[in-house]
Parts: C-alpha cells; structure tokens; sequence
C-alpha cells in the first residue's frame, strides 16, 4: 500500500506532522512504519501536549528510589522494602465496552508493576460517571465495577480503596482510573531500559491477535457518534493468563537472567520494544515470524500495532533462553526468541525474509513533536454571599439527609463487595474508611494508599483544584495514621487544543507541583489522559491523586469509627464556612458559581503532622477528614460506621450553623479522644498553633444538636446507605 | 501433623492457607498440580482461587489435573480433604462431594463477612467446636449451591450439611442467605465425614486485625482433632 498524506491522517496524525516523518525519514514512510509513528506519536504516548508542563512536578524526596519515566515509580519503606505504585486511565475504552475496558484497565496497571519484580499487593480505582439520570449511567456503573472486579478477584489481589462521582459533564466520558501497589526487595527491582548488544529479545506470555489495534490513537481523539464502531478497538481481557504471566515472571526474575523487561500495554509490541531500546540507546531488530499470532495471516502492520493483553518482552542475558523457557513451560505460556539488541539504534522489522520497517529511533521518541498549546488562565470567581432567607428555613436533619444520600457522599457498598478486598490476608482497612490499609507481609508494617479526585473544585478554578486533591489525599493517609510518602497522578482533561480545557491542565497541574513541593509529598508516576470530549463538551478537569503512606507499627493504624460512649470530639483546623462550591451549595441552594474553598498549605501540613504526633503517642481514638458536605457529613459517618451517636454543641462563633456545619473549609480532621486526655491533646494542639473546636461528646445511638435537634443514627445509615442499591436496582 | 495445599494454575488463596496452616502447628508443603505423587500427610487442602481461570464450569479442569489422582486415592481411603471456595468447587466436579455450585442468585461477585451455623460436630473439622455459631468471610462468583430433592434428601438423611449460613444469633433463614444456596448451605461432607467442602474462607480470619478471629478458632480445633 502506497502511503500518503490523506492515509497518514487517518491514522490521526496531522499534515506538518506527516511531513516531518518524511523528512525525518527522507523518504515516504511505508503503511507499517506509518502505522509504528501514528503509534508512538499520538499523545497518549508521546505526551506531546503535556510533556512541557509535566517538567514542573517535584520527583524527588529522600524516599523516593524511582521517579517518572519507567513502568512506574518505587519508594522506600525500610528494611529493604518497597513499594512500585502508579495509577493509569482507561476512559475511553470502558466507555465503549464497560466490562472489558475496565478489567483491561486494571490488567494494564498490574503488570506495569510487576514488571519491575513487585508482586501486586494492593488495586484502587477512581472511576467517575454521567448524571445517574443519563440512559446510559447505570449499565456502564454496573459494567465497570463487575470489569474491575472480575479482573482483580481473579488475579488473587484485594481491592482496597476507591472513588465513584457522577456528574452530567462525563455523560458522554465516563473516566476509569486504576491503580495498583506492588512489593519488592531493593536490590530486586527490573527497569526497562536494555543494555549490551547481540541480546536475545524474548516475547512472553499470550499470543497476538487482531484486538486492540490503534487502542492508544483511539485514546487520543475526540468521541462523537460513531463511537459504536471503535468497539474492535477495546482489547479483551484474560485475567488467569495475566496472573501466569505474574508467577512465572517472578519466578524468572529471582534469578539473573533478565537485562530488561517491559509490559506490552498501549501500541503493544511497538512502545514496547522502542521503549527499550530507546533506554538503552541502542537498535532493536525482530523477526515478526517468530512472534506466536493467534489468528492466522496477520501482517506486520497488524502484529505491531495490536494490543493484545498479558504479553511482556524481555531482553535475557545470552545463553539464559532454556532456563527461561522452562519456567514459561511450566506456566504454560508462550515463550519465543524474537529478535536481539542491535549497535543501528534504529528499529528493524522482518517478516518473509524482507525487511518491513527500518526507523530510527531517535525519530520515534527524542524527535516526536511537543507542543506548546495555547491555554488560557482561569480568573477566581467572585464570591456569592449566602442570603439568610435561603437558609434560615432550612431544617438541618433534612438537609443532612439529603446529603448523606446523595450519589457523590452515599455509601460505596454494592460496589466494593464485589471486589475481593481480603485475599492475601494482609488487608486491615477494607473500603468504606480514608483510605486502605494492607499490611506488609510478615512485618509490623503497613502501607495505606487513596484515591481523590475534586472535580467541581478544578473546575471552578483549576489551581487551587489542584492543590486541593494533592491536600486531600495527605489528609486521607493521615487520617489512618500513616505518614505520607509520594503520589501518582492521573490527569482527566478534556482537548488540549481548546485553550480553556488546555489552561485547565495547566493550571491543575500547577497547583498539584504546588501542594505535593509544599508538603513534601513528590509524584513519582502517572499519566495524562486527554481528549476527554465529545464533541464540543469536554469533562470537567479531574486530576486524580493516588497517595501512599507508611505505617510503620501497624497496631497503631486509626479507623474512622467512634469508639466509645463519652469520649470527647474535636474538629481540628478552622472553620469559616466556606459554602461556594460545597455540596451543599451546589445541591441544595442549587448555586453552581463561586471560588473553592482556599487551601493553606502551612495549615496542611501543620495540621497534619500535629495530628500524626498525637496519634504516634496514642491519644487518638478515630479520625476521619472532613470534605464533601463538611462537619456534619463527617460525623455521621463516624457515627454511623461506630454504630454511636454524638451530642454535638451549637458553634459558639459569630457564623451560622448551616454554614458551620456543612462549610467545605479545607484542613480539618475530626478526632475522637478519651475525656481524661482533653487537656493534653489541647495544650499540645495549642503549643503548635493548630485550631480546634470542641464539638461534643458521643451518645449511645442518637445525632443531637443543642438537646434540641435530634435524629437516631440508623435513619442517618439508611439515607447513606440505601441510594445506591435503590438505584441500581430500579 | 503433615498438611499439603495444591496449587493449581490460577489458584490464589494458596498463600493464605499456607500461612494459616503454619501458624497453626502444620507442617505444610505446597504441591504442584502437574506432580502425581501426594507427600504423606495428615491433611489436604485444596484452595481457592481461580483455577484455569473458570472458563469452564468452576473446577472442572482441576478436577482433571494430574494430582487429582492420589488426591482421589487419598480421599477414598479415608484421608481428611477440605476444598475451600474454588477448592469446593473442585471437590464436587471431581465428584468427591454431590451437588453443583451455580453463580450466586444476584449475578454479583460478594465479599463480605456471614455467619455460618455447625449443623454437624460429629467430624474432625468441627467436633469439639464449643460455639453454634461462627463468623467467617465469603468471596465468591459461583457459590449457589444446588442438587437434586433426592441428593437433597440423602445428604440430609446422612447429616452431610456442615455448615448453614444464618444471622449472629444462628437463625437460619433466606434473607441471610448470600448466594441463593438450597437450605441455606456453605458447606458439605461425604457420607463418611472426612471430605468437606465449604464456600467461607477461615484462612483470612487468623488475626485480630483481618476480619476477625473465628478462622483461629476453627484451624486450632481442627489440628487438635488430628492429634
């Protein structure tokens, strides 16, 4: 087939950028070189419009061992331990095909960890969806969670933590994060990069078949109605070969073999194999003969472009391929030796004893484009005042109610019962709580990790939404008793080529370099999603921050549950009652306008490092942060999760009670302390200029204000609990 | 006493049980599905998981692996085998226990934990179990179980139930039912009481800070019983 420029684009590449294939190449490319470079420089694999502002990320810290840039980033946790974590996107596909998208999506980020030798011990996910009114809604909430679930149950790895939103602007683009965390010794970690000429390239695991092709060009264009058709394009998973492909790769990573190793992920046997020899500044030539094709005929085109699920590509120590192979025997895995590192730095392809492609490398990676797009600053909104007629008849257990049963605050239950969160015997905080805890197998350690994400904060205004997820995910890790360590990050943006969604980018990704500098809390992976629009409407920006913490003596993890009859409960931080943008704003004055609350970032970190001492020395009984629906919202979870009810005061200050109880006022944690230690835990709080408000005292089993109001805590556990099986069940 | 778990491909509770075994007094080994010879033990587990990844009915390739043979042999002369969740599954494909296990009533995969009442002490698995009642956890796809009114009516004449599920309080009734099982039941004997079968996992309710404690309560009696 003869290339040319109309091909080209239809490959989504655009005209200035098929002609510098050609002049990078001085000469036409052919249709599976064309098919390599539409592969590589679509931006969800070049990064092409993010790379520039990705740069002003913090990466490093003390305990970070591997930053941005490989499979995904490692810190230490001691004794020789750490933890490989990073979180990825797979919107578009589970879009179209819920069930498969979304367990591919988990598949994916699975092997990207263990590809550095980390067995997984831990998968989170943030997944957000249209209004719950949209046609569409409930069969892709049902699809993605049985998808996650499928995939992480089978591959014998708990689902701890996770995320659900609905809002109207992912009706049409509906997001599917997922996050895996891995263990490994040290000294055991593998990277990708290759190394030494004449080394055999190993293709392991399934074969390769016609699913999947131009997956990664299709997550880097814009939805309109002909979506249906890409469905060919949603690979499909197999959950029991990708845990084969686990053990056998662990099995041959516990000896020496192995140089380099690489998942086959977006652009498959492509990105995979340029990636490495890219690293290792070196060529790269494979016999596409020998790659194990499940369907016959397929050209080289084909096989270099699909992507199918559960393959990895190695570059062995010579003489090592019987030894390895034998362990891909056992397991039942293909295993072929499809190629060898070569000194052309260039990519050279065969098939039929002709050669098919021959491209530097230089021309795929260094040399793809960067783009310096156009982008536009977002202004503060100005402040609503909240009129006293709105809410002076406001009955506050009403508005309560409401908000404990709305879709973004109710109880996650039915969907992560339907994940496995216990195999492995190691979880000891399961969903539903800040965040989830899993032990470090046969140690006193521990490792929490979260999932947030604020759209409706990002979208107001992008810079301060940005701070705020990065703060909110210290606070979730804190609020475990773990000591914060490092990020990854999954930024949801609609089109960089509109300069609103492209500005949203910037500004978002500004304001998590801001937070994750300031605290000391550096983004070690990631990745960009873009292109999250149909049509003209984009999603609103949702940058999703998976934080990870260490506990170091597991015995002294905190749940968010009261615990006892008369223990006293403060609320630490200030509280102005913020209302813009809150929850309640938003859903029961049905007020859409108006700045996010404000973040300090002294007042963050003060606060949650005075909140980790009094943990440290025992005073805190639970903890839980306060966020979507403020004060209120938080303690009746507490409450309800404790099976405890609390005599809450009136606050004593010169604001209104709706405004105190359901103000989204950033930095704050409830805590719940013994009576006998109040004195100590306010000096202390005190002697580090942290605020804190005494809010009451817990009761047996009743919510009350002022011994006037009150309402019993099952009525609360019914309105949290019974939305989402309500609707999902009509 | 000498325990073995076998390890199917796609088995991924076989760690769990390796370590509960252990903290409990078991020597264990871990065998492989492709070895054909079983080491002298006390016990056999087979675990859960997804062996071959269920494509096909649940089990009924492990029910074919090569060990199955001596685990067979083993098991008709008398020897004492648990299967647990997928290990269930295994046991009735390979026709060791009666019954089949169909995907739970509301099409959802469950985790969560369930209380199971001892229908039957008098066995090795639960004799001298003091309590009626236990807490134990389910994480399960295809735990529905079902047979015939006349395997129904065998295995209740022969008091082959194990284990019902039920409330705290051991009230036996549907609506704690999780999976739409006949009667309630998470677990089954053979007819001589040395074969059991039971969807709730005790292995992930060894310690304090996992779900809870009746896992200990359960793995403590049962190597006491093999004494």
């Amino acid at each position: 087939m003869i290339v040319n420029e109309q091909i080209a684009i239809d490959h989504g590449l655009k005209k200035d950028e098929y002609a510098k294939i050609c002049e990078l190449l001085k000469r036409n490319p052919n249709i599976t070189e064309l098919g390599i470079f539409s592969a590589m420089w679509n931006e969800h694999c070049s990064y092409k419009s993010s790379r520039l502002h990705l740069k002003k990320l913090p990466t490093k810290g003390k305990q970070v061992i591997q930053g941005p840039g490989e499979n995904a980033g490692v810190i230490d946790i001691g004794d020789d331990d750490a933890i490989v974590f990073k979180i990825e996107s797979h919107n578009h596909p589970s879009f179209i095909e819920p069930y498969q998208g979304a367990a591919t999506g988990v598949g994916g980020i699975m092997r990207d960890v263990f590809t550095m030798g980390a067995r997984p011990i831990a998968n989170l996910n943030s997944i957000h969806f249209g209004s719950p009114q949209h046609k569409k809604t409930r069969n892709l909430l049902r699809g993605v969670v049985s998808g996650i679930g499928g995939y992480g149950n089978c591959m014998g790895v708990p689902t701890i933590a996770g995320q659900t939103s609905f809002d109207s602007s992912y009706n049409g683009n509906i997001l599917v994060n997922a996050m895996t965390l891995g263990l490994v010794k040290k000294d055991k970690i593998f990277y990708s990069k290759a190394a030494g000429l004449n080394k055999p390239v190993i293709y392991v695991g399934s074969k390769t078949g016609r699913d999947g092709i131009h997956g990664a060009s299709m997550a880097s264009a814009i939805f309109d109605e002909k979506i249906e058709e890409k469905k060919p394009t949603v690979q499909v998973g197999d959950p029991f070969t990708e845990k084969l492909l686990l053990e056998a790769c662990l099995e041959l990573m516990a000896g020496d073999s192995i140089i380099a190793i690489q998942d086959m992920g977006a652009a498959g046997l492509t990105s995979s194999s340029i990636e490495m020899a890219s690293k290792g500044n070196l060529g790269i030539e494979i016999n596409l003969n020998k790659v194990p094709c499940r369907e016959t005929k397929m050209t080289p085109y084909e096989i270099m472009l699909s992507e199918s699920q559960e393959r990895m590509l190695i570059v062995l120590e010579n003489g090592k391929e019987e030894q390895a192979k034998k362990i891909f025997d056992k397991w039942n895995l293909d295993f072929a030796v499809i190629g060898k590192t070569t000194k052309s730095k260039k990519i050279e392809l065969y098939f039929d004893n002709k050669q098919v492609a021959n491209i530097p490398i230089n021309t795929l990676v260094e040399k793809s484009p960067m783009y310096d797009r156009n982008w536009k600053k977002a202004k503060l909104p100005k402040k609503n005042k909240v009129k006293k007629e709105d809410i002076n008849n406001l009955k506050i257990i009403d508005v309560l109610k409401k908000i404990l049963s709305n879709p973004n605050v109710c109880s996650k239950e039915w969907i992560w019962q339907q994940y496995d969160h216990t195999v492995m015997s190691d979880t000891i905080q399961k969903p539903g709580g800040d965040a989830g805890v899993v032990r470090v197998h046969g140690t006193n350690k521990a490792v929490a990790a979260s999932v947030d994400s604020s759209a409706v904060y990002c979208w107001a205004h992008p810079l301060t939404g940005g701070k705020q997820v990065v703060c909110e995910s210290f606070r979730n890790l804190i609020s475990v008793g773990a000591k914060p360590v490092a990020i990854t990050n999954c930024l949801n943006f609609g089109s960089p080529e509109n300069e609103v969604n492209m500005g949203e980018f910037v500004e978002c990704v500004q304001g998590i370099s801001e937070a994750s500098e300031y605290l000391k809390f550096p983004v070690v992976s990631g990745n960009v999603s873009f292109y999250n629009q149909t049509k003209e409407e984009g999603i609103k920006p949702t940058p999703s921050i998976g934080g990870v913490g260490l506990i170091k003596d597991y015995k002294k993890m905190i749940t968010m549950d009261f615990k006892e009859v008369d223990n006293i409960v403060l609320v630490i931080g200030k509280t102005e009652g913020h209302i813009d943008q809150s929850l309640f704003a938003r859903n029961i004055l049905d007020e859409k306008n108006g700045p996010p609350p404000e973040i300090n970032l002294f007042n963050e970190k003060n606060n949650g490092e005075t909140l980790l001492k009094l943990i440290e020395n025992d005073y805190i009984k639970s903890a839980h942060d306060v966020s979507l629906g403020g004060i209120i919202t938080a303690i009746s979870k507490m409450c309800i999760k404790g099976n405890k009810g609390i005599n809450l005061k009136k606050p004593k200050f010169l604001i209104n009670e709706i405004e105190y109880f359901f103000g989204e006022d950033q930095g704050r944690y409830i805590i719940e302390i013994n009576k006998n230690n109040l004195k100590k835990v306010t000096e202390y709080l005190n002697k580090n200029a942290v605020h804190y408000d005494e809010l009451g005292t817990i009761n047996e089993n009743q919510l009350y204000i002022d011994d006037k109001t009150k309402v019993a805590i099952d009525e609360l556990k019914t309105s949290n609990t019974s939305w989402l099986t309500n609707y999902i069940n009509k | 006493m000498k325990s073995s778990v076998i390890t199917f491909p796609g088995s991924n509770c076989d760690r769990d049980i390796d370590v509960a075994l252990k903290k409990f007094g078991f020597k264990n080994k871990m065998i492989w599905h492709d070895d054909t010879e079983l080491p002298k033990s006390d016990l056999v587990v087979l675990p859960g998981g997804f062996s071959y990844g269920d494509y096909l009915r649940c089990g009924s390739m492990a029910s074919k692996s090569k060990i199955m043979k001596s685990v067979l042999n083993f098991a008709n002369s008398g020897g004492m085998v648990m299967g647990i969740c997928n290990g269930f599954q295994i046991l009735v494909e390979a026709g060791l226990l009666p019954g089949v296990l169909l995907r739970n009533k509301y099409l959802k995969f469950i985790c969560k934990n369930i209380f199971v009442k001892i229908n039957n002490k008098h066995n090795n698995y639960f004799k001298n179990i003091d309590n009626d009642v236990l807490e134990f956890h389910i994480a399960h796809n295809e735990g529905n179980y079902f047979c015939t009114s006349d395997q129904l009516k065998e295995i209740e004449d022969n008091e082959q139930i194990a284990i019902n599920y039920c409330d705290k309080e051991g009230v036996i009734e549907d609506q704690f039912n999780p999976n739409g099982s006949i009667k309630n039941i998470a677990g089954i004997l053979n007819k001589e009481k040395n074969i059991l079968g039971m969807m709730p996992h005790p292995e992930r309710m060894i310690d304090p800070y996992l779900s809870g404690e009746d896992g200990s309560l359960f793995f403590n009696n049962l190597i006491n019983n093999l004494k």
